[in-house]
């Protein structure tokens, strides 16, 4: 498959995508379709950590450090404003800013591995305990009050931009976070077929090296674990106005912990998988919360040791993997190592 | 005055759980760079062993000391030869291994004995300093603290496994050409470090809250206190801990136990960022 037949295949994905997300509210019942909505602002999540982590080469177990930031940052903003536009735009500047702080401590420091996947965890719990102990009168900001474990009830969910009176509809909540997540999607693709993106997978490659072209890799990390922070943020805005609700479990290792097996199951190193992944997964949970037979924690588990030890790869590439042998190669596997990342709707900066 | 006895007892009860708490992980960590994030569950099987069969009948000090790590251990074993042994050398992909077994341990305990287990009375007694109040089990964790200290020390310094051992955490290769099976010696390692940990977990089973996610409380300060000290097993674990333990229990004095937890997170990551390789790989390089 030459450039331009892959770049026609992404835009067609891309039509019918925008096309499906259109007619979904038409073709199934409500409560799907707020279970879809779920799903799709925890695939923004997976897809801030798919990029830090499968392009930067970052590892965050933290990762809902600034899904839970994002989350209170709208919260607060919305209960204060009573309009969510200014507070969209806060969950995004507040974990961004965070991760500027923690990035630039972590990176410049030059902590490697192991170091940075403790410091993220530890930032989480420190979090999770600290906005824990919130309850009581004393600990409020402006009118709203944080709440401690209880979390905080009622908070007003997205309106039209400005005009607070508005309130959107369970459909339109469903349009907005659908396109919100195809929007970041095309962003970060679009970023990873820039200049930009291939400095961000040649520092991953190869740190080393990148510095002695000429780039900081420090910096670079940096500025990638900033807009991973900054789609976190807004991953969790989405999810608070899907519930309503927001409350220190959302700063939970649990839930850190899932977000890195959706990535593992759906496939490291690209987008589409995380976010299959995320669906998969989620769908599965909700699943067992309806039964008693099984435990969630069991099923999933399971399912990271298996995929760890068995399909490393994950889903996605697996399957197109298998796809690809498959269909009739129209030229001859010459290009070698050019072969397989030609082979997706999946431009040449994503492997 | 009595207040500070008190204060003294706490830092005394801090350091010395938080070392039993990470001495398995430090052993583990330090002679196979594995990070093992099922250390917490494995805690829990300890306490779980210890609780369930004192409830049996069994003497509440051999259900703590024997039952509980050779419990951990063989489970210990059997994950090395299943899981473990296809991830060395792969730091990334066996934290999430472990991790993921992490869950599964604590899905297997949930179906099997529910989200509540009912513990054991804190054997010993307590005294009392001035008007306040302490247990003389604070007293026996530190002494086993410094006697599981002694152990290691000398199976690690003056045993042939503990030669080998050491050998082959400096140079595999090497140690194979001499005869070693490194398989076998990380095997035991693993095992070794598994009991340790459930003796750590059958300790505290006592005075603590016994439920399928309570190693999630332990995983993240073993985790930090491990990392912050470095590769040295026993110094720097035992520096690592003394600090943070005194840090956390001054903290709680002054605030909150909450804070004080936040303090010492805190204290972790400020002491990381100022010495990358941890405390040993600063002040006793070279040391066990």
């Amino acid at each position: 498959m030459d450039k331009r037949l892959r770049l026609a295949l992404q835009a067609a994905g891309t039509v019918v995508a925008i096309g499906v997300i259109a007619i979904m509210p038409s073709v199934i019942e409500l409560f799907g379709l707020m279970q879809l909505t779920l799903f799709a602002a925890m695939s923004v999540l997976a897809l801030s950590l798919a990029f830090i982590w499968g392009f930067g080469g970052i590892l965050s177990f933290g990762q809902t450090a600034f899904f839970g930031l994002g989350g209170y940052a709208y919260a607060i903003a919305a209960v204060n404003f009573q309009d969510s536009t200014p507070a969209i735009l806060l969950a995004i500047v507040v974990p961004a800013l965070f991760a500027a702080i923690l990035g630039y401590f972590i990176f410049f420091g030059r902590i490697s591995d192991v170091y940075l996947g403790v410091i993220t965890l530890t930032v989480t719990l420190i979090l999770f305990n600290s906005v824990n102990s919130t309850s009581g009168d004393a600990y409020k900001i402006g009118k709203a009050l944080l709440g401690g474990f209880n979390g905080m009830p009622a908070v007003p969910t997205f309106n039209m931009p400005f005009d607070p009176s508005t309130v959107l509809s369970p459909e339109q909540s469903w349009w907005t976070t659908a396109y919100v997540l195809l929007g970041v999607f095309l962003l970060l693709r679009l970023l990873l077929a820039l200049p930009a993106g291939r400095i961000i997978v040649a520092v991953r490659e190869n740190e080393v090296r990148a510095s002695l072209l000429g780039y900081d890799p420090r910096l670079v990390k940096c500025l990638t674990f900033i807009l991973g922070g900054a789609i976190a943020g807004l991953a969790g805005a989405l999810y608070v106005n899907w519930g309503a609700f927001v409350s220190p479990t959302i700063f939970s290792l649990s839930l850190s912990a899932e977000i890195i097996i959706w990535i593992t199951v759906g496939g490291l190193g690209t987008l589409l998988g995380p976010i299959i992944g995320c669906v998969v997964i989620e769908y599965i949970v909700a699943y067992i919360g309806s039964q008693q037979l099984l435990n969630s924690n069991l099923v999933l588990g399971g399912v990271l040791v298996v995929f760890v030890l068995l399909l490393p790869k994950g889903i996605f590439p697996t399957a197109r993997d298998l796809v690809m042998r498959l269909v009739p190669q129209t030229k001859p596997k010459a290009n070698g190592p050019s072969v397989p990342s030609a082979a997706a709707p999946h431009p040449a900066g994503a492997e | 005055m009595a207040i500070y006895v008190i204060l003294a007892l706490d830092v005394l009860n801090g350091i010395s759980s938080l070392f039993l708490l990470c001495l398995g992980l430090a052993i583990i960590f330090g002679m196979m760079k594995i990070i093992n994030l099922a250390h917490g569950e494995f805690i829990m099987l300890g306490a779980y062993a210890t609780v369930i069969s004192a409830n049996a009948g069994v003497n509440i000090w051999i259900a703590m000391l024997i039952v509980a790590p050779v419990f951990v251990g063989i489970v210990g074993l059997v994950i090395e030869r299943c899981l473990i042994r296809f991830l060395y050398g792969r730091l990334v992909d066996s934290m999430l291994a472990t991790w993921g077994l992490s869950l599964l341990i604590i899905g297997i305990i949930t179906t099997i004995y529910g989200n509540t287990q009912q513990g054991v009375p804190t054997p010993l007694g307590g005294f009392s300093i001035g008007s306040y109040q302490s247990s003389y089990y604070t007293l026996f964790l530190a002494l086993m603290a410094a006697v599981m200290m002694a152990i290691i020390y000398g199976v690690m310094r003056y045993t042939r496994f503990g030669l080998v051992a050491r050998a082959t955490m400096q140079n595999p290769a090497m140690a194979a050409t001499l005869g070693v099976n490194p398989a076998r010696v990380y095997m035991s390692t693993f095992a070794l470090g598994a009991a340790v940990t459930g003796l750590a977990g059958g300790l505290l089973a006592p005075v603590s809250g016994i439920t399928p996610v309570m190693g999630g409380a332990y995983v993240a300060k073993a985790f930090m206190t491990v990392v912050g000290g470095g590769a040295a097993i026993l110094s720097g674990t035992l520096s690592a801990a003394s600090l943070f333990g005194s840090v956390n229990q001054v903290g709680a004095y002054f605030t909150t136990p909450v804070y004080g937890e936040v303090i010492v997170f805190t204290t972790a990551i400020v002491l990381i960022r100022l010495l990358p390789q941890g405390i040993s790989g600063r002040f006793f390089k070279g040391n066990l």
